[in-house]
């Protein structure tokens, strides 16, 4: 089979910070195997980039891209529709493109407030209180900016979405196994699973792949990971640290709770769940033990952030999405 | 007035944009280096718990995780008013020296490497990694990916995860390693020094050894006089994870040296309204706009940067190329960009002898790595070297440790205003009166850029050292007249 019968494969980045591609690097010698089974047509961050290419190319002629990054940006948008159009099979890949990650947390704030914060910080020395324009008129001419939009969208949220695979970033072993049965699926070894499966990850939560130690939630005090000293072996959640293992999608292997540090969540809804944070506040508010409302608050107040906890990577994906003044584009 | 167009990894994936001007006479009026996105990690890492900004920070960057983890980690020690015990402190360390050497390693050999190792004027299809392969021989490639693996493989074992690690808090770490995990952490650091000089000993033979390269490094189209900033320890020998921060100016002299919590008196950002990032200056001596010399206020912070603010290196096998380095480029300053990239193998070097000097410590594997925080927090600034340049991070909370202000100075933020006047240098040289020198021009504001190895939202790593550029050539009334294009 000469090369250019290959089937072919993309990834691209928008609002993103290069991780996912990272992590895809990260496969080692198994990237030969992508080699070996795809032509390799737009990936910025490991080839030359043929934009222009992609859109000379037929429509569905790439086989399998790998999107990874936010849509924050009228660039990010085009983009997104563009390997839509072309792709047959387009998988969010990452936290970013499956929920918003991080970077949505912005969605908390207005636009006017964002911009408003970066231009004026302590170092920032800005008599004329400039903001960054979409167009410029500089003395030689004008110049422009593509807008920033004033939410982060999921990658579903702009474009119809053939599966996900969730993770900040996704584990390399997983996206391994991805590339295994995408190759035995073209070698007709195996099927693809059903349109809007996650891929890549497990069923159940990281509770259940967590090597710690879990006997009966009840805690009577929620402690920040700084000022205890927790027990290497037993649940991190049972000695009140905000872990996220319960609500949260396995397939990591537990990485950051097995560091002793808690579950932050990047593996996103584990299956079955419409939304993160809600299921993440009842499960963690099922572990209190106790029924005295005024004992509960102040068992609450050991969780300052209760947001940025909970919505930590799903803010976008969330039934919020964003506060009021962003989704009003101010 | 005529205009182009250079857009990097084109336009729409909004990584970084190029407009020169050119005046009546068809010469370079002005060029304009655009960065088209903004994340917003000021505002949104505002309201947070503050011992989440250390992970929140990690997604800056998926390439240098590692560099906003500590920068962050240090951060909130300085908020809690904590100091982490010794083992903490040189585990971080020990991690950091391990991502160094992987990050150097890939820069070198993925993006830079192929300009000098295949030469500026290969064949496109020859200059990348496998073109280094083929003329090199194929257990280089093997090399670079196991030299990869080993420095993720530390990362992970101290880190937690390979990317984006997890184990740094306020008062130190999460966790230890083991005797068995120092053991196979020594050993790899062994393999490293091994490589580093490998990779030493390939650039003095491949581009040392060549006349034309020489004279391409200390040409002027790729020199700048500005001043140079970068971390030294109390010796003021170059150290990545802690020390002050030793500012130099044009003809060598330091200026001074300040810790984290004076960077507010030595450094400012300006803002233009045509790009959504800042460009620091170095505040004592004032924003003059984009020009050399002890005048202006621009500085540069590179691995080149740091070699000129620093006195030396710690470590023998470092400073004896360090001491090399000045001797055959004509001592102090260097301030010929493209010696950028024999200054990143002197630090890579640098970074595997000290992986080895912290695994071989004996109180690496000590059970206390984390200080209990017992006073309140406040505000802490912490302050690391990345790959790209001095990072900064300032974090302000209430008493219960929520986050109230933020405020980032990115790696690559810091060169912001030097690689724009090395974009215009170079393209000033290569349009003369209109006429544009296309594959010259192309290739040689490839070059100006990548001695940086900058790093604009992670966006313009490009791995295998090609930069897709689009030039476009506009009419004075902005029709275009003529497109040129080099991998897109």
């Amino acid at each position: 089979m000469s090369k250019n019968e290959k089937p072919k494969f993309a990834m691209y980045w928008a609002d993103s910070c290069g991780g996912c591609d990272i992590a895809v690097l990260n496969i080692h010698e198994k990237i030969l195997d992508v080699d070996a089974n795809f032509e390799v047509v737009f990936w910025p961050v490991a080839m030359d980039a043929k934009y222009k290419d992609v859109e000379a190319m037929p429509d569905k002629s790439i086989l399998l891209t790998l999107f990874n990054g936010a849509i924050h940006s009228t660039e990010h948008e085009h983009v997104a529709h563009l390997l839509r159009k072309k792709s047959k099979i387009l998988v969010a890949f990452g936290s970013c493109a499956c929920e918003g990650c991080m970077p949505a947390l912005i969605n908390l704030s207005s636009k006017k407030d964002f911009f408003d914060t970066v231009f004026t910080t302590i170092s920032t020395v800005n008599p004329e209180n400039i903001r960054p324009q979409t167009s410029v008129k500089v003395p030689e001419g004008v110049i422009t900016l593509p807008e920033m939009y004033s939410v982060v969208r999921t990658l579903d949220q702009v474009v119809p979405v053939d599966y996900y695979m969730p993770g900040c970033p996704p584990e390399s072993h997983q996206i391994a196994a991805v590339i295994d049965l995408v190759i035995q699926v073209l070698q007709g070894k195996a099927e693809l699973p059903p349109p809007g499966t996650v891929i890549g990850a497990g069923n159940s939560t990281v509770c259940d792949e967590c090597p710690r130690k879990r006997d009966i939630k009840k805690i009577k005090k929620f402690d920040r990971i700084q000022f205890i000293e927790p027990d290497p072996e037993i649940c991190l959640l049972e000695q009140g640290i905000f872990c996220s293992g319960l609500a949260t999608r396995s397939g990591c292997e537990a990485k950051c709770p097995s560091a002793g540090s808690p579950c932050i969540g990047c593996y996103g809804p584990a299956e079955g769940v419409l939304d993160y944070g809600a299921r993440l506040m009842s499960a963690v508010a099922s572990v209190i033990d106790s029924t005295d409302p005024v004992e509960i608050n102040q068992i609450l107040d050991g969780i300052p952030d209760p947001a940025g906890q909970i919505y930590r990577f799903n803010m976008a994906g969330s039934l919020l999405q964003a506060c009021k003044d962003a989704w009003n584009r101010k | 007035m005529e205009r182009i167009t250079i857009d990097p990894i084109t336009r729409l994936e909004g990584h970084g944009k190029i407009e020169i001007f050119l005046d009546q006479e068809g010469n370079v009026a002005n060029t304009y280096f655009q960065v088209p996105q903004l994340r917003g990690f000021e505002r949104f890492c505002v309201d947070r718990q503050v011992e989440e900004v250390p992970l929140l920070t990690n997604r800056i960057c998926g390439v240098c995780p590692e560099a906003h983890h500590m920068a962050g980690a240090k951060a909130v020690d300085a908020v809690y008013h904590v100091n982490p015990p010794p083992a903490a402190k040189k585990l971080r360390e020990l991690l950091y020296s391990a991502f160094y050497v992987t990050d150097h390693t890939t820069h070198f050999y993925a993006l830079a490497g192929p300009d000098f190792v295949m030469g500026p004027d290969a064949p496109v299809a020859e200059r990348n990694i496998l073109g280094i392969i083929h003329k090199v021989g194929l257990e280089i490639g093997g090399k670079v990916l196991q030299c990869r693996k080993y420095g993720h493989a530390v990362i992970e074992m101290i880190g937690g995860r390979k990317v984006h690690p997890c184990t740094s808090i306020p008062g130190g770490l999460t966790k230890g390693i083991t005797e068995e995990q120092r053991k196979e952490i020594e050993q790899m650091g062994r393999w490293a020094i091994e490589f580093a000089q490998f990779s030493l000993k390939l650039f003095n033979d491949i581009v040392l050894g060549n006349k034309a390269y020489v004279d391409l490094i200390l040409g002027d189209i790729y020199t700048h006089k500005t001043h140079y900033i970068g971390l030294v320890d109390e010796n003021n020998k170059i150290n990545f994870y802690d020390g002050k921060v030793s500012v130099v100016d044009p003809d060598g002299k330091r200026l001074g040296k300040y810790g984290p919590e004076d960077y507010t008196d030595w450094i400012a950002e300006h803002v233009e309204p045509w790009t959504y990032l800042k460009f620091p200056y170095l505040k004592k001596v004032g924003w003059k706009g984009f020009v050399d010399g002890k005048d202006s206020g621009v500085y540069c912070a590179t691995p080149l940067s740091r070699l000129n603010a620093a006195d030396g290196m710690t470590t023998t096998l470092a400073q004896e190329e360090y001491d090399k380095f000045y001797k055959t480029l004509g001592g102090k300053p260097v301030h010929q960009r493209l010696a950028t990239h024999w200054a990143r193998l002197i630090e890579l070097l640098y970074a595997a002898e000290r992986w080895v000097e912290l695994a071989t410590d004996p109180e690496v594997t000590s059970p206390n790595f984390h200080t209990i925080p017992t006073e309140k927090p406040t505000e802490g600034v912490g302050i690391v070297e990345a790959p790209r340049g001095t990072l900064t991070h300032h974090y302000w909370t209430d008493e219960r440790g929520v986050t109230t202000k933020v405020n980032l100075i990115v790696g690559t933020t810091n060169n912001y205003a030097p690689i724009s006047m090395s974009i215009n240098k170079a393209a000033s040289s290569l349009i003369k009166k209109g006429t544009v020198v296309t594959e010259g021009l192309l290739n040689m504001v490839e070059m100006a850029f990548r001695a940086y190895d900058p790093c604009l939202s992670c966006a313009t790593h490009s791995l295998p050292g090609q930069m897709p550029l689009q030039i476009t050539i506009h009419d004075a009334d902005g029709n275009p007249l003529e497109v040129l294009k080099q991998y897109c």
